[in-house]
């Protein structure tokens, strides 16, 4: 076309608004659907500024050391005034434990869940699907309490042997190394009841992703002649992997908040301990428990300190596992 | 489809003809095991069921080497659940049954003992909708079959680009080899998802429909790589579009059901079959008056 009849075109006409009239119904139901939404986000707020507005003095006076130390005292005077001067407050320890006994839990279910997942989607016949489904998932409506309970008194006599094993064999990996033969109540022991408590969320996420492998892919697969495996490898889990990071993720946070089960178990020690086999340990949400009880308004400050510090470092795990999902792509989708 | 399989006043009774017989009388067109390649798939007796429904009822035909045969016929009157009992894809539906034979090479695939991953390398499948893998690039689907099945190749390169010129697509896509395969049109996907059958060297290609979510355009160039690949394979190609049927095929088989299961109306040379059929169901059928 030449430029000469483009000249003599009439100008293009302004853009219309496009609008419609919403029915009255669309107009109830857009409401109920939008406060449902928000009152989420209201209320996550909510307990966020709540934690701020407590802590705030404590992060105020202790500054930096609040999550580089690990003392941990709250001074009083005679008359059990606190004397916020000379007390001191750090959760290091307790974070770095809240990281090792989350990572370990999470190491240990991911694989778990997955193979579960995959069996259960790919190769259990179907009556025993539907038992399994129903038994994990029941597992994840379990009290904590009980998880601690049985974890003490019947998984770590054997957690103890495994750990001795892992010293016995692993010892010059750092982190099962040992100064003192104290195997009981280690973070390896919380990290394995974590693992289990986990495992449901993490299994019922990635059967639901394998479920959803479309159908199309798989029967191309196999009409090429491939294996069952050959398959899985080449098209349910390309398909599942963002969905698996995102219920490891879960997994991650759960184990990371859970405050009962840990603390039925882990031997709580305000020390940094990177020897995951040793009987000492921590972990933020235990800590708070162990201490709610009993602490002083300015401890409870500290707490509250403590528990938005929680709270950060949950939303950042969560926010690099979403770049992570976003990174390895939505390629295989 | 109901479930009135058992009227006997409106069972068809076509002998299962040999595809042999209705060759010889044929002129001018390609003649069965002309190409030297043999007998390719021989179906014997086919019956299909999913749960109690009988879908598929005693359907005989012979697929010679180096021949293309179009199945045609209304939806529903088995072409697709025929020619997946032709790759054992039609177990992989759970309450799939079938009776019968089907000789690959005069050898039952359904006999004991036979391995169901042998048999889909020899007999590949194109599908309705183009299906290639996402995660991987046009490369890595081409030679997907290869890993999937643990084959080794000598030259992966020369593997790669024989198997994209015989399905047409090598020209354009061999500067974007690494390209992921969604980022193809419809009909490129199509085409790469034929390339991909064809790494693993099938004797046979099974093709359900393969132009049906495709444009004119697109649909031309799989038809043109149909008869490319014709020389050197048995292509079976399932089809609603008669017009394609005429185009690519040697042969056409007519199926139809009456409500009941599907049945195989007739068979024969694909002019014969759209100047001369020999059953009036066919004849209504190609000339358009239903269906």
């Amino acid at each position: 076309m030449s430029s000469s009849q483009v000249t003599e075109r009439p100008a293009l006409p302004a853009k219309r608004q496009l609008t419609t009239k919403p029915r009255f119904s669309d107009k109830v139901f857009r409401t109920v659907v939008t406060s449902g939404g928000l009152s989420s986000l209201i209320i996550l707020g909510m307990i966020f500024i709540f934690l701020l507005y407590q802590g705030f003095s404590i992060l105020q006076s202790q500054g930096f050391h609040f999550i580089s130390t690990s003392d941990w005292n709250a001074v009083v005077d005679d008359n059990n005034v606190p004397v916020p001067s000379q007390s001191h407050f750090g959760i290091a320890a307790m974070l770095i434990g809240t990281l090792v006994c989350s990572t370990i839990a999470v190491s240990i279910a991911v694989p778990i869940s997955v193979f579960t997942a995959l069996f259960l989607t790919f190769y259990a016949p179907s009556s025993i699907k539907k038992i399994m489904v129903t038994l994990v998932d029941l597992m994840a409506a379990f009290p904590s309490i009980l998880y601690g309970l049985w974890g003490f008194f019947v998984l770590m006599p054997s957690a103890v042997y495994w750990a001795k094993l892992l010293h016995k064999f692993f010892g010059w990996i750092p982190f099962f190394n040992m100064q003192a033969p104290v195997f009981d109540r280690s973070p390896f022991v919380a990290g394995v009841v974590l693992s289990i408590m986990i495992i449901p969320i993490v299994t019922s996420i990635s059967r639901e992703i394998f479920g959803q492998t479309p159908l199309d892919r798989i029967q191309a697969a196999y009409a090429l002649g491939s294996t069952r495996w050959g398959m899985i490898r080449a098209v349910a889990f390309p398909y599942a992997r963002s969905g698996i990071v995102g219920g490891a993720m879960l997994g991650l946070g759960r184990a990371m908040g859970e405050t009962v089960a840990v603390y039925t178990v882990l031997n709580i020690v305000y020390q940094i301990n990177w020897h995951v086999l040793l009987g000492a340990g921590g972990n933020v949400a235990s800590m708070i428990l162990m201490k709610f009880g009993e602490a002083t308004p300015l401890e409870i400050k500290a707490l509250m300190a403590a528990g938005l510090i929680l709270f950060l470092v949950t939303l950042i795990v969560n926010s690099i596992a979403d770049v992570i999902v976003a990174k390895s792509g939505k390629s295989g989708r | 489809m109901t479930d009135e399989s058992e009227n006997p006043e409106m069972e068809t009774h076509v002998q299962p003809s040999s595809l042999a017989g209705i060759a010889s009388a044929a002129e001018g067109k390609k003649t069965p095991g002309s190409s030297a390649l043999g007998v390719g798939l021989e179906a014997r007796n086919i019956h299909a069921w999913f749960g109690d429904k009988l879908a598929l009822r005693d359907v005989s035909l012979d697929f010679w080497a180096g021949t293309v045969t179009a199945l045609i016929g209304p939806s529903g009157c088995g072409k697709s659940t025929f020619i997946r009992t032709l790759n054992r894809m039609h177990e992989f539906i759970p309450t799939a049954a079938m009776a019968g034979e089907v000789l690959l090479n005069g050898t039952d695939i359904y006999a004991p003992g036979v391995d169901v991953t042998q048999i889909r390398l020899k007999v590949g499948m194109v599908f309705q909708k183009p299906n290639p893998f996402p995660s991987m690039t046009i490369a890595e689907n081409v030679l997907a079959g290869l890993k999937l099945a643990n084959l080794k190749v000598e030259n992966k390169d020369d593997l790669l680009q024989e198997c994209l010129e015989r399905a047409g697509l090598w020209n354009e896509v061999k500067d974007r080899l690494n390209a992921h395969g969604g980022s193809l049109s419809g009909g490129q996907q199509q085409r790469l998802c034929i390339a991909r059958s064809l790494a693993v060297r099938p004797q046979v290609l099974l093709m359900d429909e393969p132009c049906s979510a495709l444009d004119p355009g697109s649909t031309l160039k799989v038809e043109e790589t149909i008869s490319h690949l014709s020389s050197s394979m048995t292509i079976i190609i399932v089809t609603h579009n008669m017009q394609q049927a005429a185009r690519v095929s040697d042969y056409t088989a007519f199926f139809l059901s009456d409500g009941g299961p599907g049945e195989l109306v007739e068979v024969g040379h694909t002019n014969e079959i759209f100047s001369r059929p020999k059953d009036s169901r066919t004849e209504n059928y190609v000339t358009g008056r239903f269906g």
